[in-house]
Order: structure tokens, then C-alpha cells, then sequence
């Protein structure tokens, strides 16, 4: 299905007055961004701006780099050897990259949400409560659990799991360990949310799920999204960024890269001639 | 004579190797694609006929032959002999034994003499007859193997056949060993166990294996209670246990977590080399230099201090644990998925966080499972305590004090001068039953732990 | 939106908060203790194994140096061999212990007390007549010459030269007394003692003098040993190894033996001795101490070993190989023997070199079929009683004279070195072999 719709380029259509930017505040800013596995370059001298309350979807080919820009918004790729991240990020001015700053409070500000969902071997209320517990935000145990009861309301789970928070998280079905992954994203109170291609391990429904609380929560935070579904970054995100061998080609609003690309790279991605 | 024995099979064998695979080829005039198999599997059709069933023959001849033999001996002696005691007969016949054989027997009676001198007729008259046996097999089967050679002869299957039995048979050997142990610790110490009751073995707290040395005083025994054993091999195991998790868990972190490839490159062959290090080694350095150490330092202290204490057996078996838990933890943290390290890093948790609150927890099963394969290693092991723990079985649970253990025990009781069959030497058998017991209970449990949690992060 | 939300929006700035930042610096400081704890523990493992090298080193090195005494006698004919046959038995029947005291008594002609004359002869080791006998049965022509030999010392003077015994202290808590050691000095003096290489530690076997013991016999019986538990073990584990991999169904009884496999391996060492001395020698009657049953024993626990490598090396071979094997039509055996055992040999001989240098270092289940025995002799055959080199360790650590100290070091050395060799070996021929699909 997905390989016809790729195909031609109608098939992405835009309800009007959606993928338009509403929002005008910056949160994040990247000027000249490198980044290098051991010889290899991943990312090459990318600058953008990033909206606040809007949803911003990377696209791209396999390999462009999308997720290793992704990782240097929340300093992932110091986690990583051989990775080395050169330029500037900042995060409401303040450069993340910077000596001065402590890395564990660029995560705790920017939360990030994986591929495959990764719950904790821990209970469902464990795996929310560990990053309130360890940024120290509640001080009684009715702090968290209000905290943790909020999160998951917040991800849509709470409905489905309020009777079994101290069973495994493991235990969950695909789409609902994602939930809860965000839910435990959401716990730590971030500013920023990034998701590495959040869907791409779960059936549709469970897409469709995902889909609409990343909507919802637009509403309060700065969402970005790495996704290679034209369709998903066409249906949830307000601006879209085409990534291609780790330069950025071409960044508008969501609307404006699907309907009128200004690059030919960018035309040939989306009426699905490579990809 | 049993190596000619061998050599002439083999070279029997050779010969028909060539001559199976000659008879074939000739047998289609060179035209070898007639052939079902290849030539050579004819050849080895012969030789496999040749010498495999005259070997297995030996072998079950080697086995049996003491058997026999003392049968036809003892049968042949007068009642003076055969009305002895079980244990009299055993050390008449070994005598008889040692006299033929020119050892050195215990003493020698004109009846002992007269059985070696019997034993060296029979035992010359079945040997050159168990070998003109086994050659005449040999000839025949290979005449038997050798007709039968012809092109329709599916001799690849045949011989594979024989090699799939032999694989099984290699494979069975595991088996066998198990059984074997069993039986023979599980035989010995029944016999332990109608002189001393078990429950006097398991539960009693004294420990005094000495028996009466005067042949009418047999039976008459020491103390066998070996709770004073067991209080001391776990004392012992602590101690180890102390010395080595923390130490063998906290670097298996450093190298899993924190150290650079470089360091890990140097230092993780380092502590390798404590793993290949023999026990006897690791005995050594407690004698020469851990226990000298204590007790330098407790007696400065003030404190009284046997040479050989249960600390410095302990701390130096706790060394040698230490390697074994880091490679085994090391590997148990590595199979933790690196997806948990990433979600818990993006929460923004520091690395030690994330070790000890999702990490650690994950290997946890892993870390368990080595652990108790640690434990049963510190209770099976042995020459550390022969040589730096005492000999007497001391109740005690102050590590400043001598202890004795199960496996000091077995070595204290078997070596030296040993009366056969003494309840003395059985309770050897009794201690290590329980040895084993314990350690493979441990054993099944860990490896079971640590299978389970293999596969589910595989 | 809910109420939970418009909550959670008035706390966004909490990480920028000054509680937040004295939390992180809390929390960094607990990293460094953590990451300190693991720096400390692999100081301590690494503290360990220093101390264990060096002291045994330390004490080791001395042995391999020994003092002896320049021994310049003049091989009387009259005296050794009367009627001039350089008959053998003559030769070795000569009073050669009176040639040494003599010459001993010449040095020092104030020395007529019979008791003194003992105690001065006693400067020598006993094995300076041996080593003088031995000499004239293997040089009968020198009999009549004057001939130099270097004998050693007795193994007293030999710490006392060595300064591990301390001649400061008083006479009675020293096992050298005044008289001894103003002999030695007037010895050292006239240039007689030498300090020399200890070959005797390579070349002699066991012996109740310190001075005279060396591990070649406890090196070859080890030998025999080794090949005994080689030709057992290889041949049975791989064969076992490529049923259980190659062949075997999956059901219960392969489970079984997978099991069981997998225990021996942890089953303590001293059980095999047990499971030796109540078959191998009690019921087959094989002889005792000797390296054939030494090497069954050690052959049962290194079997699992090779097994375990074994299959983990045939598993290593990708299923391509085999079905490209089967696909030219070679048969189930030919594809294992012919292809897929020839790929997977590097690993199975790495498995197999730890094994053989666990089963080198193994001394328990050598202790139970009594090749703790003394032997004083080089075995000649597998079935004859030896020590093994670990065994003779534990013997010579067992002994109370002063000087098997050094020697006990000086073999734990060799025995490390050959099993460092060994290990180097399983290095090497991993990382020359190793392929990775």
C-alpha cells in the first residue's frame, strides 16, 4: 500500500488550513552542524530553525542523516564512541553543545521516544516513575503518583493499564509500550519531544493511535519527528524538513513541501522516485 | 604386549584398507564410476571389519581381565584364605598382586605364594590366548569383509554408519561419566553409610576420623559428624564470596560501562591471566605471603591468630573467584539491550544511574546465575584449602579461626597411608557424594538462570 | 485539554530551576564515586594479581642460582680402582664418600674431632659423592688425573650464602651454627665457592635434598600425562561435538546429554579424582600414580571443554557452506568432514589448547589416584608412577625444609610460563584463523 501511495504524489493530500506553521516562537536553533562517525561525515553543516507547540517531521531517504540530526538535539551521539558533533545548538539561546552545559539537563529538557519501543524490564508505574525519581520533581509518594497517573492520561494509556500499573511493562502490546514510552518521556516534564521514526514498529492501528496523542500533545510541547512515511509527516506535522546524504535540501512548511517542492531532490522523493 | 597388540591391528587394518579398495577397483577393471561408493570406502569397509571388532574385544578384555582373574585365583585358595574377612581377602589378593607383579607386597605367606604363582600362570596362559583369540577375529572378519567387496556393495552408507555410531557413542561418554560418578560415589557411600548412619553423618558435630589401626579393632571409629565440614566450607565461601562480588561485579561495570577500548584492550587480558592461574598457585601465595600477612597483622592487633585461618584461605579463593565473576557478569551486562541504555540516557539519567537503576536490574538474573556458579566453584575447590586451611573441624564462624572443609577432608582421608575399605576411607566417598550434590543442585540451578535469561534478550 | 496538562505547563521551567541544578550536582558527584568504585575494584583485581607475581617471582628467582663448592681431587688409583680393570662395578663401588671427606678434612687440617669432621663434611650436599661417582662412571679415564668438579652445598649453606638466613641472629634460633659459618667464610675466602646457574632444577628429579631437586621428572611424567588426556579428549569431544551440532535430533535424550555436558563442566575436579580412584583404579585395577590414569581423569574433565568450543566453533560455520555441500551432492558425513570440520579446526584447537592448560594446572584429582607419591625416578612409560609439575608444587610446598621455599616459587615459574605459552598459542591461533562471516 505504502509503495502506491509513494508513488504519485496526490495521494498526499493536505486538508487546507493544516501543515501551516500557527506558531511563531523558536525553540531550537542549529547553525552549521556537523557531525562525523570515526572518517565518515553523517551530517553536513545543517542550520535551522525549530517552532515551539508545532510538530516538525524529518524526512529523507535511508542513511540522509535524519536521526543523527535527530540524536545532537539531546546530545544522544555523546553516547556514541566515535561520534563527533561540531556547530552550534541552542536550546531557548543557550547552546547545548556548550562545556558549561550538563548533558543529563539537555535530556531531561529535550525527551526523546525510540523506534522500538524500550519499556524498562520494570513495572508499568516503575518505568514513569523513574525519571521524575531521578530529576528528583516529586517529594511525596502522592507527588508521583499523581505524576505518573497524569503521564500515562496524558500518553492515553492510563484507561487501558490503571489496573495493572506493578505488572511489567514488557508485558504490553507493541503499540501500547510505545504509549508508554512516551508517557515515561512525557513524566520528566521535557520541553522538547524528539521521536525516532516512533511508528514504525507497530501495525496501523496502533500508528493511528500514536498519530493523534502526537497532535494532542503539540498543544504544550515542541515535537519533532523523524519519520520516512510521507503520508504520517504529511498528516501530523506543521513543517517539514527533507533531508538527503546528510545535507538539509529543503525546510517549509508541510504544505509548501509537498504541494510545491522547490528542490528537484526533494520533488523526486515525494513523487516517490527514489527513496 | 598390548601395544603390539594395537600395532598389529592397526597395521592389519592398513593392509586391508588397500586391499578392500584394490579388490574394488579391479572388480569393475578400473572403471571406478561403476563402483556404488568411492574406493576408498571399500577400503575402510575392510578395515573398519578388521580391526574395530578385535579392538572393542581388547578393550572389554582389559576391563574384564582383572576380574576374572582374581575369580580363578581366590577360587583356588584354601579356606584358611576364603573364610577371612571381605577386607582381609581384598589385601590377601593385593599382596598376591604385588608379589607376582615384583612390587612390594605386605607380607608374604607360603599361601601367598602359591596364589601368585598360580595368578602369573593364568594370567600368562589368557593373555597369549585372548591374543591368538583376537588375531584369529581379525583374520576372519577381514576374509569375511574382503569377499564381500563387489560394485553393488553400498559401502559409503555402511561406513557411514559405523562413523554416525561412533559419534553417538563419543557423545554418550558425557553420559557415562555422570552415571559413573554417581554410582561410584553413591556405592562407596552406602557401604559408608551401614557402618555410620546417615544421620549421624549429616547432623553430627563432631569430627575425628580416626579409626583403630589393629586389624581386630575394625569398625571401631571415629567421630564422622560433619557439620563442623559443611560450617567450615561455607565460612570459607563467604569469606570468598565477600572478597570477589564486589570486586568481580564492580569491574565487570568499569569494563562494560566506562572503560575505553584501550583500557579494556590491556586490562581485561590482565585479569585473564588471574583466571588461567592453577589453584596449587593460588594455595602457594596463601601460604607464602596472605596468611603470614594475617596473622602479622592480627597479632599486632593483639589478637591470636592460627597460621591458617579461614580469612587468608578465603581471601585468596575470593582472588581467584574474581575473574570468573567479572568475565561471566561482563557478559551477562553486555547482552543488555543497548535500546534500555538509550531510553534511560534520553531521560536524561547519568550513566551510574542508569547502570545500577536499569541495567543492573535487567542482568540481574544473569548476575545470580553467575554468582551460584561462583559459590558451587568455591565449594568444590580444593588444593587453596589443602594447603592454607586447617586439617581439624573446627564449629566456628570466627574467620580468624582454623577451619576444615569437605574437599580438605577428602584429600586428608585418600592420601597418605590409606587402609582399604576403613570407614575412615569411605567417608572420603560420603563427602564427596555430598560434594557433588550440592554443586550440581547449584550447578542446574545457575545454568538453568542463565539459559533462561540468554534467550530472552536474544 | 485536561487539568493534568495545564499542570504539568506551569512546572516546564523545573530543570532550569536552582533546586534542579544543586540535584544535578548531587547527582554528578554520585557518578564519580559510582565510576570510582569500578576504577578501585579493577585496581584491587589488578593489586592481586602484582602481589601473587611478584612475591612468588621475588622468592622464585633465587633458585635458579646455587652455590657449590670448587671440588679439586686427585682420582687415585690405588684407591678407586686397585686392579686397574675400569671394571663399572668396581668403579661404582669406590669409597668416594671418603674422597670427599678428605679433601673437605684438607682444607681445614685443625679439624680432627670425629663429630667436627661430620659436621664439616655436612657443608656438602650428600649429592656431592653421587655427582663425583657419576662423573668417574661416565669418565673412567680420568682415573688416575686430578680433576675439578663443582659440587653443590648443603641446602643450609645455600640460604645462608643466599642471606636468607640471617647470621645475625642467635645461634640456637638459626639452623647454621657459628662453627659452620666461620667455615664457609674461610671456604668463600680461598675462592672455592661459587655461585652458579641451578641446573640441577631442570635436569634432576624429586629428591628429599633441597639442593638436589628438580622438576624433570615432574615435567615428563606431566608430559605423559598431557598426551594421555590429548589422545582422549580431542578425538572423543569433537566427535561428540559434531553429533550434538551436526546431527543430532532435538528430543529429550539430546537434551539430556546437553545437560549433562554442561554440568560436567562445573563438577569439581576433586569429584573426577574420586570417580578415578574408585573405577580406574579400584575396580580396573590400572596401576596407581601413574600418568595413564592421571591423564583418563584429567581427560573426563577437559571433555566438556572441547565439546563446548567445539560446537560453539561449528556453529560459527554459516549454513551456506553446508548447503552449497549438499547441493553438489555430497553426503551429511562428507559435508561435515569434508567442509565444515576443516572451517571450524582453528576454534576447535583454541578450545582445545585452554583445555590442555587448564587440565596442566589441575592438581586435585591427581592427589586421589596418588600421584602425590615421591618419585625419584624419570618415568619411562605411561603406566610407570610419576609426579605431575603441579603435583610436585604442592609437594614441595608441603615440605618444611627453608630452601624448597625458592624451589616451589622457581616451579610455580615454569609451570606459568608453560601455560602462558600455551595461552599465547590459543591467541595467536585465533587471531592467524579467525573469520568471520
Amino acid at each position: 500500500m505504502a509503495l502506491a501511495e509513494q508513488f504519485d504524489s496526490s495521494n498526499v493530500d493536505i486538508p487546507p488550513g493544516k501543515g501551516v506553521a500557527t506558531s511563531t516562537e523558536v525553540k531550537m536553533v542549529a547553525e552549521g552542524v556537523d557531525v562525523y562517525y570515526g572518517d565518515k561525515q553523517a551530517i553536513d553543516n545543517v542550520s535551522m530553525e525549530i517552532l515551539d507547540k508545532s510538530v516538525t517531521a524529518f524526512i529523507g531517504p535511508s542513511g540522509c542523516g535524519k536521526s543523527t540530526f535527530l540524536r545532537c538535539l539531546n546530545r544522544m551521539n555523546d553516547t556514541i564512541d566515535i561520534a563527533k558533533v561540531t556547530g552550534r545548538i541552542y536550546l531557548d539561546g543557550e547552546d547545548i553543545n556548550s562545556s558549561e552545559v550538563d548533558p543529563v539537563q539537555v535530556r531531561a529538557r529535550v525527551g526523546m521516544v525510540f523506534q522500538k519501543p524500550n519499556p524498562f524490564p520494570k513495572s508499568i508505574y516503575e518505568n514513569v516513575a523513574y525519571g521524575p525519581r531521578i530529576h528528583g520533581l516529586a517529594s511525596t509518594r502522592e507527588e508521583l503518583d499523581d505524576i505518573v497517573k497524569g503521564s500515562l492520561a496524558r500518553a492515553g494509556l492510563l484507561d487501558e493499564v490503571e489496573s495493572r500499573m506493578h505488572e511489567p511493562g514488557t508485558g504490553l502490546s507493541g503499540g501500547q509500550q510505545q504509549r508508554l514510552c512516551i508517557a515515561r518521556c512525557i513524566a520528566c516534564n521535557p520541553e522538547v519531544i524528539l521521536m525516532d521514526e516512533p511508528t514504525s514498529a507497530l501495525d496501523p492501528i496502533a500508528s493511528a493511535r500514536i498519530e493523534e496523542l502526537i497532535d494532542e500533545l503539540r498543544e504544550n510541547y515542541c515535537i519533532i519527528i523523524v519519520t520516512h512515511n510521507m503520508q504520517q509527516a504529511a498528516r501530523i506535522s506543521q513543517k517539514t524538513a527533507f533531508f538527503h546524504l546528510g545535507v538539509l535540501v529543503e525546510y517549509e512548511n508541510t504544505v509548501d513541501i509537498f504541494n510545491n517542492p522547490r528542490d528537484e531532490r526533494t520533488k523526486d522523493y515525494i513523487s516517490g522516485r527514489f527513496g | 604386549m598390548t601395544g603390539a597388540l594395537i600395532v598389529t591391528l592397526a597395521v592389519l587394518s592398513v593392509i586391508g584398507y588397500y586391499m578392500g579398495r584394490s579388490k574394488s577397483v579391479a572388480s569393475v577393471s578400473g572403471e571406478v564410476h561403476q563402483l556404488h561408493s568411492r574406493p576408498g570406502y571399500y577400503g575402510f569397509y575392510v578395515a573398519i571389519w578388521t580391526a574395530l571388532p578385535a579392538f572393542l574385544l581388547f578393550v572389554v578384555w582389559q576391563i574384564l581381565e582383572p576380574q576374572i582373574l582374581r575369580a580363578f585365583v581366590m577360587g583356588n585358595v584354601g579356606p584358611a584364605v576364603s573364610e577371612l574377612p571381605p577386607e582381609r581377602v581384598d589385601l590377601f589378593y593385593r599382596d598376591v598382586v604385588a608379589i607376582a607383579t615384583e612390587g612390594v607386597p605386605s607380607q608374604v605367606t607360603p599361601d601367598h605364594e602359591a596364589a601368585a604363582d598360580h595368578y602369573t600362570s593364568l594370567k600368562s596362559l589368557g593373555t597369549w590366548s585372548f591374543v591368538a583369540f583376537v588375531m584369529s577375529l581379525s583374520v576372519f572378519l577381514f576374509a569375511f569383509a574382503y569377499r564381500k567387496v563387489s560394485p553393488t556393495l553400498r559401502a559409503r552408507n555402511w561406513v557411514e554408519r559405523v562413523i554416525m555410531g561412533l559419534l553417538i557413542v563419543c557423545s554418550v561418554i558425557a553420559i557415562l561419566t555422570t552415571v559413573g560418578i554417581i554410582l561410584s560415589l553413591l556405592f562407596e557411600s552406602l557401604r559408608f553409610f551401614n557402618r555410620i548412619p546417615i544421620q549421624d553423618f549429616l547432623f553430627g558435630l563432631q569430627w575425628s576420623p580416626q579409626t583403630a589401626l589393629r586389624a581386630e579393632q575394625v569398625g571401631a571409629s571415629g567421630a564422622f559428624g560433619a557439620v563442623p565440614l559443611f560450617a567450615g566450607t561455607f565460612l570459607i565461601t563467604i569469606i570468598a564470596m565477600t572478597v570477589a562480588l564486589p570486586v568481580g561485579l564492580m569491574s565487570a561495570v568499569y569494563f562494560s560501562e566506562y572503560a575505553g577500548p584501550g583500557v579494556r584492550g590491556f586490562v581485561k587480558p590482565m585479569l585473564e591471566i588471574l583466571a588461567g592461574v592453577p589453584t596449587v598457585v593460588y594455595g602457594f601465595f596463601a601460604l607464602l605471603t596472605v596468611a603470614p600477612f594475617i596473622r602479622d597483622t592480627a597479632d599486632a592487633l593483639g589478637v591470636a591468630t592460627p597460621a591458617q585461618s579461614a580469612l587468608a584461605a578465603g581471601s585468596v579463593m575470593g582472588i581467584m573467584l574474581i575473574p570468573f565473576i567479572s568475565s561471566l557478569s561482563d557478559d551477562v551486562i553486555n547482552s543488555v539491550p543497548q535500546s534500555l541504555r538509550d531510553g534511560s540516557f534520553a531521560m536524561g539519567a547519568t550513566k551510574s544511574e542508569t547502570i545500577r537503576k536499569v541495567v543492573l536490574p535487567a542482568a540481574l538474573p544473569g548476575i545470580v546465575g553467575a554468582v551460584l556458579l561462583a559459590v558451587s566453584r568455591a565449594i568444590g575447590e580444593t588444593m587453596i584449602v589443602v594447603m592454607a586451611a586447617g586439617r581439624s573441624g573446627n564449629l566456628t564462624f570466627n574467620p580468624l579461626d582454623s577451619v576444615t572443609t569437605i574437599t580438605v577432608q577428602i584429600v586428608a582421608l585418600l592420601t597418605g597411608d590409606q587402609e582399604f575399605d576403613s570407614a575412615k576411607t569411605l567417608s572420603a566417598f560420603a563427602l564427596g557424594l555430598t560434594l557433588f550434590f550440592v554443586t550440581l543442585v547449584l550447578n542446574v540451578i545457575a545454568l538453568n538462570i542463565v539459559q533462561k535469561y540468554r534467550e530472552r534478550y536474544d | 485539554m485536561t487539568d493534568t496538562s495545564s499542570e504539568a505547563i506551569d512546572k516546564t521551567r523545573v530543570h532550569q530551576s536552582e533546586a534542579a541544578a544543586r540535584r544535578r550536582k548531587a547527582r554528578a558527584n554520585a557518578e564519580r564515586r559510582f565510576q570510582t568504585y569500578g576504577v578501585i575494584a579493577v585496581l584491587i583485581a589488578l593489586a592481586a594479581l602484582g602481589i601473587l607475581i611478584f612475591s612468588i617471582a621475588g622468592a622464585g628467582v633465587t633458585a635458579f642460582w646455587q652455590h657449590s663448592i670448587k671440588l679439586e681431587v686427585q682420582l687415585d688409583e690405588a684407591q678407586i680402582d686397585p686392579e686397574g680393570t675400569r671394571d663399572l662395578d668396581t668403579l661404582r663401588r669406590a669409597p668416594y664418600r671418603t674422597i670427599v671427606r678428605d679433601y673437605i678434612k684438607g682444607m681445614f687440617p685443625e679439624v680432627t674431632e670425629r663429630r667436627d669432621v661430620r659436621t664439616l663434611t655436612k657443608l656438602l650436599s650428600t649429592g656431592a659423592v653421587t655427582e663425583l661417582r657419576e662423573y668417574v662412571l661416565a669418565n673412567p679415564d680420568q682415573v688416575g688425573s686430578k680433576v675439578v668438579l663443582h659440587v653443590p652445598v648443603s641446602d643450609d649453606i645455600d640460604m645462608l650464602l643466599k642471606g636468607q638466613i640471617d647470621a645475625s641472629l642467635p645461634e640456637s634460633d638459626r639452623r647454621v651454627s657459628d662453627q659452620e659459618i666461620a667455615w664457609v667464610r674461610a671456604l668463600q675466602d680461598k675462592g672455592l665457592i661459587e655461585r652458579e646457574f641451578n641446573r640441577r632444577l631442570f635436569v634432576n628429579s624429586d629428591s628429599r635434598e633441597p639442593e638436589l631437586a628438580g622438576i624433570w621428572g615432574a615435567v615428563i611424567g606431566s608430559f605423559y600425562t598431557m598426551v594421555v588426556t590429548l589422545a582422549l579428549a580431542f578425538p572423543i569431544g569433537v566427535m561428540a561435538a559434531i553429533y550434538l551440532e551436526e546431527f543430532a535430533p532435538k528430543n529429550r535424550f539430546t537434551d539430556f546429554i546437553e545437560v549433562n555436558i554442561n554440568n560436567l563442566a562445573a563438577v569439581p575436579s576433586i569429584v573426577f579424582g574420586l570417580l578415578g580412584l574408585a573405577v580406574f583404579l579400584n575396580t580396573w585395577q590400572l596401576p596407581r600414580s601413574a600418568p595413564l590414569v592421571g591423564g583418563m581423569v584429567l581427560a573426563l574433565m577437559t571433555f566438556p571443554t572441547i565439546i563446548i568450543a567445539s560446537r560453539a566453533a561449528l556453529k560459527a560455520v554459516p549454513p551456506s557452506i553446508r548447503e552449497g555441500a549438499v547441493g553438489v551432492g555430497a553426503s551429511p558425513l562428507q559435508t561435515v568432514f569434508h567442509h565444515v570440520l576443516p572451517l571450524a579446526m582453528p576454534g576447535i584447537l583454541t578450545g582445545t589448547i585452554i583445555g590442555m592448560a587448564q587440565a596442566l594446572g589441575e592438581t586435585a584429582p591427581l592427589l586421589m589416584i596418588g600421584m602425590v607419591a615421591f618419585v625419584a625416578d624419570v618415568p619411562q612409560s605411561i603406566t610407570e608412577p610419576a609426579a605431575a609439575l603441579p603435583v610436585q608444587i604442592y609437594l614441595w610446598a608441603d615440605s618444611p625444609e627453608r630452601a624448597f621455599v625458592e624451589r616451589t616459587s622457581a616451579a610455580i615459574i615454569i609451570l606459568l610460563s608453560f601455560l602462558i605459552v600455551m595461552n599465547i598459542l590459543a591467541v595467536l591461533l585465533r587471531q592467524r584463523f579467525e573469520r568471520r562471516w
